[in-house]
C-alpha cells in the first residue's frame, strides 16, 4: 500500500533587498525548508508567483501558506492575498525584533550573526505555526 | 518621486527563492551596491514594487533600469516591464554558467565557493552595463 505524500506548509518570504530586515525573512525561510522543517515545507519564488506561473500559482492556491516579510509593508503577504493564494498566518522579521532587542542586524548582503540569530529565533515561531497547522 | 541625483541606475534582482542562482542574483546586485558601483546605483525591492509601490515604479520609469534574473523565466525583467516600461539592460545568470539551468538540488543560503565566484562575475557583468548605460567609459 502506498502511503500519502507528507502534508506541506509554503513559506514565502520577502526577500526584501534594501535592509537586513527582508534578508532576514528569506534566511528564517530556508533554516525552515532546509533544515527544521524540511520535510513539510516548500517555498517558491514570490516574483514567480507574481508573474502566473501556473504551477507556482496552484502550489500557493492548493497549500496552506505563511507569508514571512521583513517590514510593515507586507510585500509577501499581499503578493501572496493578490494571486489568490491561501494565507494563513503571517509574520514579520521586525516583530521578531521587538521581541529580541538585544539583536541589531546590520548587513544585507550576507547576514551578520545578529542577523542569523533573529532567522533562527522566527525560524522557530513559524516552526511551531507549521506544526499547528499540520495537526489540525 | 523620490529625490535622487541624476546619473543613477535602478539594478533589480529575482527574488529567486526556488533555486541558487535567485541567491546569487541577489548578491550580484549587492555587491555592485556595496563594492562596484556604489555612486552610479540603486536598488529596488522587486516584491515592494510588484505590490504597487509608487515610488519603486516611478523610478523605474524615470530612470534606467538592469534587470538580474537567476533564471530564464526573467521575472525581475517581466515585472518591471509590465509596470514601468522597457529595462535598459537584462542579465540571467543561468546564461553565465555551463549547464544554463537552474540548480535545485543545492542549498539556496550556503554558497559554495563557485557559486560566490559566479556572484562576483555576474556583479563584474552588471558594473560594464552600468558603465555603458551612463557613459562612463571605464
Amino acid at each position: 500500500m502506498k502511503t500519502a505524500p507528507p502534508r506541506k506548509v509554503m513559506v514565502i518570504p520577502c526577500s526584501g533587498i534594501g535592509k537586513p530586515l527582508g534578508s532576514v525573512s528569506r534566511e528564517a525561510v530556508y533554516e525552515l525548508i532546509e533544515n527544521i522543517r524540511k520535510h513539510n515545507t516548500e517555498t517558491v519564488c514570490l516574483a514567480l508567483l507574481v508573474c502566473g506561473d501556473k504551477e507556482a500559482l496552484r502550489l500557493v492556491r492548493e497549500n496552506k501558506c505563511i507569508a514571512v516579510d521583513g517590514c510593515s509593508m507586507q510585500c509577501a503577504e499581499k503578493n501572496l492575498k493578490h494571486v489568490g493564494g491561501n494565507v494563513v498566518a503571517s509574520f514579520r522579521v521586525v516583530d521578531a525584533l521587538k521581541q529580541n532587542r538585544k539583536l541589531k542586524p546590520k548587513s544585507v548582503t550576507f547576514l551578520d550573526s545578529d542577523g542569523l540569530e533573529l532567522a533562527t529565533v522566527l525560524a522557530s515561531q513559524v516552526a511551531r505555526k507549521v506544526d499547528e497547522i499540520l495537526s489540525k | 518621486m523620490v529625490n535622487l541625483p541624476e546619473k543613477k541606475v535602478g539594478v533589480v534582482s529575482c527574488s529567486g527563492e526556488g533555486c541558487v542562482e535567485g541567491t546569487i542574483s541577489r548578491i550580484a546586485t549587492r555587491l555592485v551596491l556595496e563594492k562596484f558601483r556604489p555612486e552610479n546605483t540603486v536598488t529596488i525591492c522587486l516584491p515592494l514594487f510588484l505590490a504597487g509601490g509608487k515610488e519603486e515604479r516611478a523610478f523605474a520609469k524615470e530612470y534606467p533600469t538592469i534587470t538580474v534574473d537567476g533564471c530564464n523565466k526573467s521575472c525581475a525583467k517581466i515585472g518591471t516591464e509590465r509596470h514601468s516600461g522597457k529595462v535598459a539592460s537584462s542579465i540571467v545568470v543561468t546564461d553565465l554558467t555551463d549547464s544554463r539551468e537552474c540548480v535545485r538540488s543545492k542549498s539556496k543560503r550556503k554558497l559554495a565557493e563557485e557559486d560566490l565566484s559566479l556572484a562576483e562575475r555576474v556583479a563584474e557583468k552588471i558594473a560594464q552595463e552600468v558603465d555603458r548605460i551612463l557613459n562612463l567609459g571605464r
